[in-house]
This record gives C-alpha cells, structure tokens and sequence, in this order.
C-alpha cells in the first residue's frame, strides 16, 4: 500500500491546513455540514494527525470527505491554525488519484460534477452556463428561470447582456483562442489528467455495479450518482 | 456604548480599495442567474462614477466553483488565475476588481500561497508560459466589487434618488446582509470589516438610510457547499442550512436581504420559493418572501434605475413590495416586456404571491 500520509504532506493544502490539533471541537460547532450530515471535522483532522494509514485509507473510500461545503469557516476560528477545509481538499485529491472516491456514494459524484461544471469550462470557458441549467435538474430556479431560457434573446438585450456574440459583455462568446489557452493549462497542470481518472475508475465502477454507463448525462450511471442519496441524517 | 464598541473594531480592519483604473473580471454565476448586474455595475462606476474599468473579452472563469468541487488540481486554479493576472498586465492594468466572492477568495488564496512559497510562484509563471506564452504582474490591488461600492457610498449617496426608508412610517428599512463565507473568514484582513463585524455591506445600509439587522446566524452559510448544491442528491444540504438562516432572521421582520455573493443570493432568493413550494411557509407577513437583491442592484435602485432594466424581474421573490414601502415608481405591465415592449408572457405562478 502507498505511504498515505506522506502523499498527503506533499499536498501544500496539508502543509498549511495540518498543525497540531488539541481536538477542542470549535471548528465542529460552527461547521455547517456537521449540522447536516453526520459529519465531524474535528474527527477528520484528528484521525489525519494520528498518521495511521488504515484508518485514512478508510477515510479515503468514506463519504465523510465529500460531505464538507467548503464554506472554509473552520479557518477562522480554530485556535490553532488548522483549516478542517484544507485538509478535505487534500484527501479529495488522494481519494480521486488513486480511484478511491468510486468507493462511496457521495464520492461517485465526482464524476456528475466533472460532466457539468469541469466541461462546461473547457466548452464555454466559465464554470456555468445559461443553456445548460434547466428545471429537470435544478428545480429550484422556478418558473422564472424558464421564462428567462424561453425569452432569453430579447430578454437579456434589454438587460444589457452581450448573449451569445463576440466582444465584451455578459454570456459573451469565450473565444476560440481563450478556450484553447484553457484546454492547455489543463493539459499542463494536472487538471486533464484528474477528469481521466475521474471517467476511468467510474466507469469500472458502473462495470462493477452492473449500471449502463455512457458519455454525458443521459445514461444509468450518471443520473444514479447525480440523483441518488441513502445517507442523510 | 456596545455600537460604539462595534463601530471601533469595523473600523479596525481598513483595507485599501484603489481609486481608479480597475480590470474587471465576471463571475460564473452572477452572470448567468442575475445577467443584468455586471453591466449595471460597470454602468455605474463608468456613467456615475466617471471611473475607468475594463470588461475583457479575453477574460473566463478563475475554475473556483470546480476547485472547490474537488475537480481541479490547485496548479490547475493557479494558472488560470495566472492567466487572467496576465491578460490584466497585457491590457495595461494593475487593480484587479473580480465580481464573485469565490473568485475573490481563490485570488487572495493563490497570492497568500505564492507569498507562503515563492518556488510555487515561479512553477505556475513557468506552466503559464508554457501553455499559453503569457506573463504576468501581481496585482498591486484586489478588491471585491462590493468593495468599490462600498469605498464610493457616499458618492452614491449624494447622487441617489431615493433611500432606504420606508415611505409611509418614514422608519429604516429593515434589512439582513449576507457576506458570503469566502469574502473575508479565509484571509480575515481582506476584507472590510474582517470576518466577524464585515462591514462592506453594513456601510451601504447604513449610509443609505436603513438599519441592520443582527440576528444570530448572521454569520452562518448561505449553504452552496459547492458539490452540496451542485448534485440534486446533497440539495437538501443547501436548503437546509439556508432555512435556518431565515428561521433565525424572520422575527427581526426584514424588509430586505442584500448579498455579496451571487450563489448566496441565488439560494436566499430561490431556496424562498421552494420552502414556499414544499411547506408553505414564507418569510413576511404576506406571503410574498423577503426580496433578495445583490449590492449594485441596490445600488442601482438607489440611483433611480428602472428595475425592469436592472433585472429586478429575475428574482424568483417579487421586489415589487420593496419597491412600495420605498415609494418607488415602476410600471407593473413592463415588468416582463421586451427591450421594444414586446410580449414576452409572463413566469408561470408559484405558491409566492406575486405582483405580476
Ligand atoms: S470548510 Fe468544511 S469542515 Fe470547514 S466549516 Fe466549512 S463545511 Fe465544515
Ligand atoms: S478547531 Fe482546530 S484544534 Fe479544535 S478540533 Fe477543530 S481542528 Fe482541532
């Protein structure tokens, strides 16, 4: 088995985030996922600082990482400089590098999430997209947002957007040259890299499970992982 | 006295906020679920203002919204940031102003980890050169785009049209203001105010005729959680953690909430409608939700703008009740017109009631 912690040390987040930790529990008091989810990221820090490899190679493969909101509020407040926050990010990134997040059902999620947000940057250069939200899958943008959609060219000219052209302005075209600039940042820096791995163990995964898995949202796979929960408090 | 005492410590944490000749940088979400408030602030600080700002076509995403979602390596973040340090150098810039308080917080974490590790700064100026032969500048300011309406208030205010009181009682609006977790609880000292009395917001309220609200989760997430909101699954974790926000501030009757951050203001506008929807439950005595508006459309209406124009219509919360109490004109048949008047009917009716 892979040296788990010494892989974690080599992830800066860690090295800022991991100091000694005295267990006091603040960062749980104020953390709104453990208020959600029967989640402790007091025993997250702590169970890291013991640098036991069993038991993080259990958190690994747990829904626990994945249940933090990133809100980051345990940064302000723990009286010794330890960010629960940070230390997630890093074990999220262990967790997807050695195909462990397909172990858990919140950590199958990965992949939804690399399908939307991941893509869309890579095809309209910001991270969201207008023609990509609907109220199948986000119900919650209300009728409003499909009167939005429906009436979206004379509506958004008179609210000063730029929908759709070249130039400067509000949902703009991203340039063919800018999204290029971004494909190869992610080519260079790890992000391609991190969407392969994420496709590659989900989809063995699916095999695994016996779920139809297939390129983009339609397919089994992802609309169970996009859709499906078993473990809310 | 305690006013007092907390007026002190706001104060103690001043941050500087550039003067002029900004480079400006959207966001994913405000520009998509609230289109008309990135013009409407670029508006104001070119037309009211007389300030020079920015827009560049070249710009995209700082990828925060999926660095934060766990899809992104950190080097990943670092160099596209890289890249839009660049493209603000390239266009003779040195004040960055990002309209999204992720952006803010992902730009002040690269900064603080670059200061942290200098060998950090010199691998990403190496990975950007090589992926796209850029190079860049620090910036010498990074500031929120709240913060420039926060640093030209009283400007705003000698130029606003109407202000935030209630016509008929001639008493403050009440109203709650919502920071956003990444604004200034990551690097305290960035923001105005800090991370316990941020008073970006505050001060607008306060200058422009209404009255805080402090109620005790004020403080607490708006509940985006990143992959907590994006995957329907984990919704219930958003929903949750912003009801009880409403569930503390409702007894504090507000008129208003106001946002920095336009995912705080998406789910404090929306998450209203679906407690509505699944409970029916609202937050005012009237069944129609407290009105959710972002700084620069308060701004906006401050200054007189026509709120059909300033995508005031968008919110799934009706403003139309704000715009009464402030005695506000409007005309209610152009609300859901076109930019030539023509019929675009009208949002299909929820359980919210609605001026429509
Ligand atoms: S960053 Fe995660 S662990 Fe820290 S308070 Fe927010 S949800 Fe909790
Ligand atoms: S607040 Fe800090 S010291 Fe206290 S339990 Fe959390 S991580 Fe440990």
């Amino acid at each position: 088995m892979e040296n788990l912690y010494q892989k974690l040390t080599e992830d800066i987040r860690f090295v800022e985030g991991m100091n000694a930790c005295i267990n006091c529990g603040t960062c749980t008091a104020i953390c709104p996922a453990a208020q959600f989810y029967d989640y402790d990221p007091r025993m997250v820090v702590d169970t890291v600082q013991h640098k036991n490899d069993k038991e993080i190679e259990y958190l690994l493969k747990s829904d626990t990482i994945w249940q933090c909101g990133e809100c980051l509020s345990c940064k302000t407040r723990c009286p010794r400089n330890n960010v629960p926050g940070y230390i997630i990010q890093a074990l999220r990134a262990l967790s997807t590098e050695l195909g462990y997040f397909a172990e858990s059902e919140k950590g199958r999620q990965q992949l939804a999430l690399k399908r939307t947000i991941g893509e869309h940057i890579l095809k309209h250069g910001y991270c969201v997209y207008i023609d990509e939200v609907n109220t199948e899958m986000y119900p919650e943008q209300g009728p409003v947002w499909d009167w939005m959609q429906k009436n979206a060219t004379p509506l958004l000219k008179r609210l000063g957007a730029n929908y759709k052209q070249d130039g400067a302005g509000t949902l703009r075209n991203t340039s063919k040259e800018s999204l290029d600039d971004l494909q190869r940042i992610f080519d260079i820096t790890g992000a391609t890299e991190r969407f392969n791995k994420i496709e590659h163990y989900s989809k063995l995964k699916s095999e695994e499970l016996g779920i139809t898995f297939d390129e983009g949202l339609n397919n089994d796979y992802f609309k169970s992982i996009y859709n499906s929960k078993s473990d809310i408090i | 006295m305690i006013k007092e005492e907390v007026s002190k410590r706001w104060l103690a944490y001043q941050k500087e906020i550039a003067d002029d000749h900004y480079y400006f940088a959207r966001s994913c979400i405000r520009q998509n679920f609230f289109p008309a408030a990135e013009e409407l602030f670029l508006n104001i600080l070119k037309n009211e203002l007389h300030k020079d700002i920015f827009d560049d076509p070249q710009q995209t995403t700082c990828t925060g919204i999926a660095y934060h979602s766990g899809i992104v390596p950190m080097e990943t973040t670092m160099t596209v940031v890289a890249r839009q340090f660049a493209l603000m150098t390239e266009a003779g810039y040195e004040n960055f102003v990002c309209s999204c308080v992720t952006s803010f917080g992902i730009y002040t974490e690269v900064l603080e980890t670059w200061k942290h590790n200098p060998e950090l700064e010199i691998k990403i100026r190496k990975l950007l050169k090589e992926s796209t032969s850029k190079e860049f500048e620090i910036p010498k300011n990074l500031v929120h785009t709240s913060d420039i309406i926060f640093k030209f208030r009283k400007e705003i205010s000698a130029k606003a049209k109407y202000k935030l009181i209630n016509k008929e009682t001639g008493k403050p609006l009440n109203i709650v203001e919502h920071i956003g977790c990444h604004y200034a609880k990551i690097f305290p000292d960035k923001g105005v105010g800090g991370a316990e009395y941020p008073y970006v917001l505050a001060g607008l309220i306060d200058e422009w005729g209404g009255s805080q609200i402090d109620y005790p989760e004020r403080r607490h997430c708006c509940g985006f959680g990143f992959r907590q909101y994006l995957i329907k699954a984990n919704r219930g974790y958003s929903i949750a953690n912003t009801k009880r926000k409403f569930d503390s501030m409702k007894d504090y009757h507000p008129d208003l909430i106001i946002t920095n951050c336009p995912g705080c203001n998406f789910f404090m506008d929306r998450w209203q409608y679906v407690i509505s929807e699944m409970d029916g439950i609202t937050y005012d005595d009237k069944g129609y939700g407290i009105p959710v508006l972002t700084y620069e459309e308060l701004a906006g209406l401050m200054l007189g703008y026509n709120p059909w124009n300033i995508g005031l219509q968008v919110h799934q919360v009706d403003v139309v009740p704000l715009l009464d109490k402030m005695g506000y004109p409007y005309i209610l048949e152009d609300k859901y017109k076109g930019i030539n008047g023509e019929d675009m009917g009208k949002p299909e009716k929820t359980s919210l009631n609605c001026c429509c």
